[in-house]
């Protein structure tokens, strides 16, 4: 998958839980959580897509690595099926 | 024969407008089943029925707005044939033609001082008591005062009555105005009715963060547990042994609940909240608790509540920590007496035995009504509280 499509993926996953979220208003590398109002349960939401979308289960002890949208990108890309 | 009437929709909904029937006469319905489709200010309501029966008639047309406590729906009890139901409709249309949607759909009416005056005939024709509030919140909204019907001794109008009468004049595209009117009403009685008290504790969460790693680890991000699911079960467990937070306060006196039912606060994308029950909470289990917990927020979010849902909360829980807030002074949900406050979970100094240590910590707070519990039982409450989060594996 490349990175675009990759993008475009992590986007659709992300407006499944905050739909408000549009591609031009959310700075990539910038921490994503100060930029859509995303609580504990809509962040696992979030992952729970991610998985079924991509087929990657982050682990718990990985959530602080993931705070902005590059980091999504580069932690899904070294991990895709 | 039995008469269906609309049930309660929660405390602060009263009436309710019919979407859609999602039975028609001659269905056989039993205890749980979703009957009907309704609108109110908060969200639309799948409406469940709790008895067995076969649809006779349904009486409210799509479209109808009507209060809760109407009869909406007839129904033919086992063995029981249309020449019956007719017949024991003739009868009860002569003996209650009084009575009708009026018995369970009258909100208990809020006397302020100007209306306190000893009852007194209604004098035919002379134009209704007005309380200045809802004079003054009738101009700021643009409601004709003379249209709005009152509640109040002598038909007097109260302020109640000028935010039910904006409500139902809001089209449906305006539930975020509705919704906060809504909110505004139940909010401005709980503070001029119940006297609350507030107390907090900081609770350590070293034990539990621990317990919740080790059992999430392993497990697909589908099936891991989020810590505010511990503090809820916490929370239900210690109301066991607190029963006086645990109910309601109708016409001046307390009820205690019969089961631990916690209305879970779930904020609204758009603005707003909902916070319908997960009932029984005391006694499931964490992975339970979790789907529930997962299932109502989707739900919630959607527009799509049972009514037993918004109508079966005991008591409230509002989880703010997410949001970044250290603790939370709530506001009780009335008729309930009492409501809980999460905080953020998050690491600060602990002293323990002589030295201070990096400890995850939740300030929980309990917010109650006076007329019902003491300081001294609340302190007891989350005390109860601190004691069941150090032993998580028994949660």
């Amino acid at each position: 998958m490349n990175e675009s499509t990759l993008r475009e993926t992590l986007f659709a996953a992300l407006r499944t839980v905050a739909p408000e979220a549009t591609p031009g208003e959310v700075a990539a590398d910038e921490p994503l959580r100060d930029q859509v109002d995303l609580d504990s349960m809509d962040f696992l939401n979030f992952l729970i897509r991610l998985h079924e979308r991509l087929g990657v289960d982050v682990p718990e002890a990985d959530y602080e690595k993931l705070v902005t949208l590059n980091d999504f990108v580069a932690y899904l890309q070294a991990r895709l099926p | 024969m039995i008469e269906f009437r609309l049930p309660s929709l929660g405390s602060d909904m009263d009436e309710g407008k019919l979407i859609q029937w999602k039975v028609q006469p001659g269905a056989a319905v039993k205890k749980g089943d979703v009957v009907a489709v309704v609108d109110t200010s908060k969200a639309a309501i799948d409406v469940e029925i709790w008895d067995e029966g076969i649809v006779y008639e349904l009486v409210l047309q799509t479209g109808e707005t009507v209060p809760v406590g109407t009869v909406i729906a007839r129904l033919l009890e086992r063995g029981e044939t249309p020449e019956h139901a007719e017949e024991e409709k003739r009868r009860r249309a002569g003996s209650d033609a009084t009575l009708g949607p009026a018995l369970a759909a009258v909100p208990a009416p809020v006397v302020d001082a100007t209306q306190a005056a000893p009852p007194s005939p209604p004098v035919r024709g002379s134009r209704p008591r007005t309380s200045p509030a809802a004079r003054i919140r009738a101009e700021a909204l643009g409601i004709d005062i003379a249209a709005v019907a009152g509640t109040g001794p002598q038909g007097a109008i109260l302020l109640e009555d000028v935010e039910r009468a904006a409500s139902a004049r809001a089209q449906p595209q305006d539930r975020g105005a509705q919704m906060r009117r809504t909110i505004a009403a139940a909010m401005a009685r709980s503070k001029r009715e119940i006297p609350h008290y507030y107390l907090a504790a900081s609770i350590p969460l070293g034990r539990a963060s621990r317990w919740l790693a080790a059992r999430n680890e392993g497990r697909p991000v589908t099936e891991r547990v989020l810590m505010a699911v511990l503090l809820l079960k916490a929370v239900a467990l210690a109301l066991r042994r607190h029963p006086q937070l645990n109910g309601f306060f109708r016409d001046g006196a307390f009820q205690p609940a019969t089961g631990i039912h916690l209305g879970v606060a779930i904020s609204i994308r758009q603005g707003g909240l909902v916070a319908p029950a997960i009932r029984d909470a005391d006694a499931q289990d964490l992975d339970a608790l979790m789907r529930q917990l997962t299932d109502l927020a989707a739900r919630a979010r959607s527009f799509s509540l049972r009514s037993s849902e918004l109508a079966d909360p005991t008591i409230t829980v509002t989880n703010l920590g997410d949001q970044g807030v250290d603790l939370v002074q709530g506001v009780i949900y009335p008729p309930q007496v009492a409501l809980v406050g999460l905080g953020r979970v998050a690491e600060r100094p602990w002293a323990e035995n002589g030295t201070v240590i990096a400890m995850p910590v939740v300030t929980v707070t309990l917010s109650a009504d006076h007329r019902v519990s003491d300081g001294h039982a609340g302190a007891a409450f989350l005390g109860e509280m601190a004691r069941l989060l150090q032993e998580p594996e028994r949660l």
